[in-house]
């Protein structure tokens, strides 16, 4: 076991070529950019769905 | 000691899965494709004519909202069309680079991200919106999705006819976000373009026929043969002519729209009697390019009335049907 742990721990694994990196890179910020437009949507549509009454609330 | 052995089996196992394992070449453009920009754009400006045609507006921002939804929900079924589809386009000259068949998506992805957004584009639009609203775009998805794609479109040469409802549905889902309910007029924008499908398409799949037959599709042309479809185009164009015009019969169009509708059902059908009369490829073409002016112009007279305020030039008996 102890030498299958060995075999393991020296194979390199998958190793992303350069293109295989930038399109990964291009994915994480068009899904960081899809995540900050849904916050900021969900932000403005709460805003106007509340209109003024988001003001008046007993404190 | 079976614990040692199963261990190692399974990092035996793990380790060749993750030689067989190609890491993702799928660009944001991929995900886009699987989207069906096309398709979501048509999607788009219907639902956005039934939205402004209806008799009350939501905020500007809610509206937007609410488009948004739509257009993502038609991009999810899109999505999971192409994942369902996947083996099909690879046989299909006009379909072979699309992501899944040229290799840069998994099957798994675009399944995934077309139920993702399928599931997130309902549930934004009945919480922010109307949930009658969300309800109709679930179905338009499971419509498109499942009874068009997977059941209608292998089995039958009527499926674009009763799957065209799936793309037709959007002007009544626009609508139905606006007032939270149906009304005749957005149905007669579903009627305009349930009818004008089945032309629209059969003269695309006139000159796709060999595609079509290899692929295994029962398209009509492959079924029925061409001289049978281009009389079904015929048909279907003597019967979009009047259909075309009446929202401005029932009063919800005005006289521009009325004029534009009976103008355009003629050039449709003199198209269609050039198809039926001599057969070419060229005029299936010029049918199927027209069609796609007709539905556009005719819905962009729809935005330009309400803009002007010209909608209410409408036939003065057509309201007392509504």
């Amino acid at each position: 076991m102890s030498v299958a742990m060995s075999d393991q721990q020296n194979e390199p694994g998958i190793v992303l070529t350069a293109e295989q990196k930038r399109r990964r890179r291009a994915r994480s910020i068009a899904i960081a950019v899809s995540l900050g437009v849904l916050v900021l949507l969900v932000y403005f549509v709460t805003i106007v769905k509340l209109g003024p009454g988001v003001l008046n609330r007993p404190l | 000691m079976s614990f040692t052995t199963d261990s190692a089996g399974l990092a035996s196992s793990l380790r060749s899965e993750a030689a067989h394992a190609e890491p993702s070449m799928a660009g944001v453009g991929d995900y886009l494709a699987l989207l069906k920009p096309r398709v979501m754009s048509l999607v788009v400006f219907t639902a956005l004519v039934g939205m402004v045609v209806a008799p009350v507006h939501a905020h500007p921002v809610l509206g937007f909202f609410a488009l948004l939804c739509i257009a993502i929900g038609a991009g999810a079924s899109g999505a999971l069309n192409m994942w369902y589809e996947a083996e099909i386009d690879a046989k299909m000259k006009r379909t072979a680079g699309r992501p899944i068949p040229s290799g840069r998506v998994q099957p798994g992805e675009a399944l995934a991200f077309g139920l993702t957004l399928a599931v997130g584009s309902v549930a934004f639009l009945g919480l922010m919106v109307n949930w009658l609203a969300a309800g109709f775009l679930a179905f338009t998805i499971f419509f498109y999705a499942v009874v068009y794609t997977m059941w209608l479109k292998p089995s039958t040469p009527q499926n674009i006819v009763i799957g065209g409802a799936a793309g037709a549905f959007p002007p009544m889902i626009g609508w139905a976000a606006m007032t939270g309910g149906f009304g005749l007029e957005s149905f007669l924008l579903f009627l305009v373009i349930f009818v004008w499908t089945p032309p629209h398409f059969w003269a695309l799949s006139l000159y796709s026929v060999e595609e079509y037959r290899r692929a295994g599709i029962p398209m009509m042309p492959v079924v029925a043969g061409a001289a049978e479809t281009r009389r079904q185009i015929l048909l279907y164009s003597v019967l979009l002519a009047p259909v075309g015009a009446l929202p401005w019969l029932f009063g919800y169009a005005g006289l521009i729209y009325g004029l534009t509708a009976i103008a355009g059902g003629v050039l449709m059908i003199a198209f269609a009697v050039k198809l039926y009369q001599a057969p070419a490829e060229q005029t299936a073409k010029q049918l199927f390019a027209f069609s796609i002016l007709y539905l556009f112009v005719l819905f962009s007279v729809l935005l330009i009335e309400q803009s002007i305020g010209a909608a209410g030039w409408g036939l003065p008996f057509g309201r007392v049907f509504a």
